[in-house]
């Protein structure tokens, strides 16, 4: 039986259901397989903080969000053209975000009294008119879950949880997926559980040939892979993924091993599992009793001639502040990441927020400067990586790298870089005991890394000020206001080492748009939303945010109007306005625990514009 | 090292003028430690002192070899750092009864715990001596200090039984005003495969002097206190002629030719336990020397022998296998 097939360029689905029904699970299978079909992609995993908050709640709803395009996008996706609700609780809380007309596959069989009762629903929302509008398919995946598995030897409840591959297939029917690679990937995941791989099979299988045979969608889509996309190798990355990778190919491209001091926080806790999977690449993990401990370990770990690393979120970075400080003093290179996460104190743990900036430019005692740097998706984070590692070997220095929820758990397409033309950056060690001194100085001003175990250097770093020369300790007032000098000197000099940051635009006109980290893409869609319509913006992306690369003030002078959204309360703003006085820097905040949608920063953007005319 | 020279103490001090406060205990330790690394003919390149903040870890400075004056409390964290990083590094901590018992406390632990391959000496003058005299998690009830005038309400830690309960391989004890002792405790500390605890008695002169002194003395030193030496009966007395019975979980003072004889590489931290008790009891002596030495494979080599099983089976990666994995695709 053929149905219909109709081309689409641009599809956004959300996939919902209760914690407990594998959505999570459902949406990195369509993303997987969606990226091998060649399309473009962004996905918003959004999910609660609780493992498993109690069943069929609204508290309870995990949510994954993918958009894909036979063109280039960058986010993943504003308003939803599908949404699979596997229960009330589901539809009731997402429904909302839907474009008119929009899809609803709805699982019946979560929807008895019960259901309906958890999810606080007085009426059943299927039958009140609430969902006039859309176009809803009711199906009873329960049912035809249970069904589709006939006389397996699995029990009930383990039947009915194959229930997401059920609705996995209908899926990929809809959009013309194929269905192989997911087959490949439950024959390995399942391999020890034969009876478990052949259930979900057996279950993603009948989804897609019911929705084939009963035309439940009337119609079907199409969506091209992207024709021309650059030649080269891709794969299909998550941010964490993507910055754990990273952080190994940065310690390689310094020709040293990684030691990763690290504590378990949400959302930073992957990095940690990615890389405690390296080991055959002289990875060293440790898990430690504490933030501290992850920190001072790393500090250790640099002195004794690896590169230090400590993986965080916004709490974890709080608590490692004075050993952080410690490394500034020491000069010695540590890759610090926080995945922020929206505060404050434990806040929303798995929503995102950009609030860590001021944090990361001034939260530690005294004058105690350090680069810090952003990624602004999920596949820049390896090359942000790469770069913290960069300036940390190179300038001797801690960096910060801010990554965010919302880069974390999103995925998307990642071309790989040409190994050859990788830039490496190999470290070189002290070893002449001749005229040494710990705090001799290279043209970038970076003190020399001596190790301990080399023959005639025998030194000590720490805490107390130290003697420019010398290296001893020192309490002079004016060595003191010298190495406060040089220690901030040697900052502000990376900026020598990196480049003005490219614009997406015309290089003069009415409204310059400065962003940084996760709300580039919101950003960059929305000015070439724009632009396309024939209104001049220019979009600009911040990955160097202390010290800022050279040349910001030529930039800013060709702009009427500068906004700089920011999903804080304008802490980029604030100190591009303390930076720069002589502009003016508007802000644009939202602190909701979500991402910033293309459409609303057009929306703020066109205001400013007919505000100015 | 067939080549070098073998060192003399005075070769482990650094050019730096030593600021301790004349008298204090502290320089009799350091001269210790320089004098033993000496004698086993450690290499000063190769040794790496890290410590935390108070009076005592101010002793890196005073060494000629490498060495981590770090945060408050974080000496433990540092040096694990260090050890795991580069295991042949003879990697030492020197903290004190605030760095290592109060503020570090969790860090010891863990370090403990994980038996990490670190020398850990612990100065113990039951105060805060950098602060200038407030009590300490060591500083006996009732004590007046700066911070308790009435007297201090807290009841105060006993370190080697924290360490034994944090499972040490290694737990010693041992005092300022014995060299002799001490030497002989930091060079089995410095020879045990393991974290080695060693709790020193030291008195600081300024703000808690003769804290120790019931248990230093010459005059009453023979009566209060207990020499625990493997394999040697437990005795004591100014002509040897007391001892020390273990039965169940009593001690008894007995007559010297009653003496247990002490074992301190028994599995169970049981018998260490139960002499760290004695302190508790002003009729008992105190006692002093191994109170547990047994062996365990250490986080450091489990670290690095991980890392070897899984890249002989894996095999070595390389930073392309890293970046090109197998799910990876080409676009033409
Ligand atoms: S204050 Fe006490 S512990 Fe500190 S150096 Fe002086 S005597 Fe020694």
């Amino acid at each position: 039986m053929s149905s219909e097939l109709t081309r689409q360029d641009d599809v956004t689905i959300r996939f919902a259901g209760d914690s407990g029904d594998g959505m999570q699970l459902t949406g990195t299978q369509f993303t997987e397989t969606t990226a091998k079909v060649g399309n473009d992609l962004a996905t918003f995993p959004d999910y609660p903080s609780e493992i498993r908050a109690p069943a069929g709640t609204r508290a309870g709803v995990s949510g994954y969000q993918i958009h894909f395009s036979s063109r280039d996008i960058y986010t993943p996706g504003d308003a939803p053209s599908v949404l699979v609700a596997m229960n009330p609780a589901a539809l009731i809380t997402n429904y909302k975000d839907l474009q008119p007309g929009g899809i609803i596959l709805v699982n019946t069989g979560a929807f008895t009294e019960k259901d309906l009762q958890k999810a606080e629903l007085d009426v059943n929302p299927l039958t009140d008119g609430t969902l006039s509008g859309f176009r809803v398919i009711e199906e009873d995946i329960n049912q035809r879950t249970i069904e589709a598995l006939e006389g397996t030897s699995l029990g009930k409840k383990d039947v009915l949880r194959c229930k997401n591959f059920y609705t996995l297939g209908m899926m990929y029917w809809l959009f013309s997926r194929p269905i192989e690679p997911t087959l490949e990937w439950l024959n390995v995941k399942f391999a020890k559980k034969p009876e478990l791989a052949d259930a979900n099979i057996r279950a993603l299988k009948a989804g897609y040939n019911y929705a084939e045979l009963l035309r439940l969608f009337q119609g079907r889509y199409e969506v091209p892979k992207v024709e021309d996309v650059a030649p080269g190798f891709y794969r299909n990355v998550m941010g964490n993924q993507a910055l754990a990778i990273g952080l190994a190919a940065g310690a390689e491209m310094a020709n040293l091993k990684v030691f990763l001091g690290s504590y378990p926080i949400t959302p930073a806790t992957d990095i940690l599992q990615y890389m405690s999977l390296m080991k055959n690449y002289d990875v060293i993990t440790c898990q430690m009793e504490d933030e501290i401990a992850g920190v001072c370990t790393a500090i250790g770990a640099s002195f004794a001639g690896r590169l230090g690393m400590t993986t965080t979120s916004g709490p974890g970075l709080a608590l490692k502040t004075e050993a952080i400080g410690l490394a500034v003093i020491t000069e010695l290179p540590l890759v610090i990441v926080d995945v922020q996460r929206a505060g404050p104190s434990t806040g929303l743990p798995t929503k995102v927020e950009q609030a860590d900036l001021l944090q990361s430019m001034f939260g530690r005692n005294s004058e105690a400067p350090l680069p810090v740097l952003s990624c602004a998706t999920p596949a820049d984070a390896f090359d942000c990586a790469v770069e913290a590692c960069r300036i940390a070997t190179q300038y001797m220095t801690p960096v910060i790298l801010l990554s965010d929820n919302y880069i974390a758990n999103g995925a998307e397409p990642w071309k790989l870089p040409d190994m050859d033309k990788l830039e490496h950056f190999p470290v070189e060690f002290v070893t002449d005991p001749e005229g040494f001194s710990p705090y001799n100085r290279d043209a970038k001003l970076a003190r020399g890394w001596a190790k301990p175990g080399t023959p005639g250097l025998a030194h000590r770093i720490g805490g107390l000020e130290k003697d420019s020369k010398t290296g001893n300790v020192s309490h002079d007032p004016d060595n003191h206001q010298v190495m406060v000098d040089l220690r901030l000197a040697k900052v502000n000099g990376v900026a020598d080492t990196i480049s003005i940051p490219p614009l997406n635009g015309p290089d003069s006109g009415d409204l310059l748009v400065v962003a940084w980290g996760s709300s580039y893409g919101a950003a960059r869609a929305a000015v070439e939303r724009m632009q396309k319509e024939g209104v001049t913006a220019t979009h600009m992306h911040m990955r160097h945010l202390r010290p800022f690369p050279h040349g910001l003030a030529d930039i800013f002078r060709k702009f009427k109007r500068i906004v700089v959204p920011e999903l804080n309360m304008g802490q980029l703003a604030y100190v591009l306005q303390a930076e720069y006085p002589e502009f003016r820097f508007e802000k644009y905040n939202k602190v909701k625990g979500k991402p910033f949608q293309a459409r609303e920063l057009k929306a703020h953007f066109e205001k400013l514009l007919e505000e100015k005319s | 090292m067939s080549d070098v020279q073998q060192l003399k103490g005075k070769d482990f001090k650094s050019n730096q003028e030593v600021r301790w406060c004349p008298g204090c205990g502290d320089y009799s330790i350091i001269s210790s430690v320089q004098s033993i690394l000496a004698e086993l003919g450690r290499d000063k390149d190769n040794v790496v002192m890290v410590s935390g903040i108070g009076c005592s870890s101010r002793f890196p400075y005073y060494m000629g070899t490498y060495g981590f004056h770090g945060i408050h409390g974080r000496a433990n964290a540092i040096a694990t750092g260090v050890k795991v990083a580069n295991p042949d590094l003879d990697t030492w901590v020197i903290t004190g009864d605030g760095d290592g018992l109060s503020i570090g406390g969790n860090h010891m632990i863990h370090s403990l715990r994980r038996n990490v391959n670190l020398k850990i000496i612990l100065f113990n003058n039951e105060i805060y001596g950098l602060t200038k005299g407030q009590y300490s998690p060591t500083t006996p009830q009732g004590q007046k200090t700066k911070t308790s005038p009435f007297g201090s309400v807290d009841a105060p830690f006993n370190p080697l039984q924290l360490a034994l309960g944090a499972g040490a391989t290694f737990a010693a004890r041992t005092l300022d005003v014995r060299p002799k002792h001490m030497k002989a405790v930091l060079k089995a500390a410095a020879e045990h495969n393991g974290a080695a605890f060693v709790e020193v008695w030291q008195n600081c002169v300024i703000f808690n002097d003769g804290a120790f002194k019931h248990w230093s003395e010459k005059k009453v030193r023979d009566d209060q206190t207990v020499d625990l030496v493997a394999g040697q009966p437990m005795i004591f007395g100014a002509e040897k002629e007391k001892g020390l019975r273990s039965e169940g979980c009593q001690i008894q003072v007995v007559s010297a030719d009653e003496a247990s004889i002490w074992d301190p590489t028994v599995e169970s931290p049981g018998p260490g336990f139960l002499m760290s008790q004695l302190d508790k009891d002003p009729s008992m002596p105190r006692p002093f020397g191994v109170f547990r030495q047994v062996e365990a494979p250490t986080l450091d080599d489990l670290v690095h022998d991980q890392i070897s099983e899984v890249t002989d089976k894996l095999g070595e990666g390389s930073l392309k296998d890293l970046i090109y994995t197998p799910d990876s695709w080409e676009v033409k």
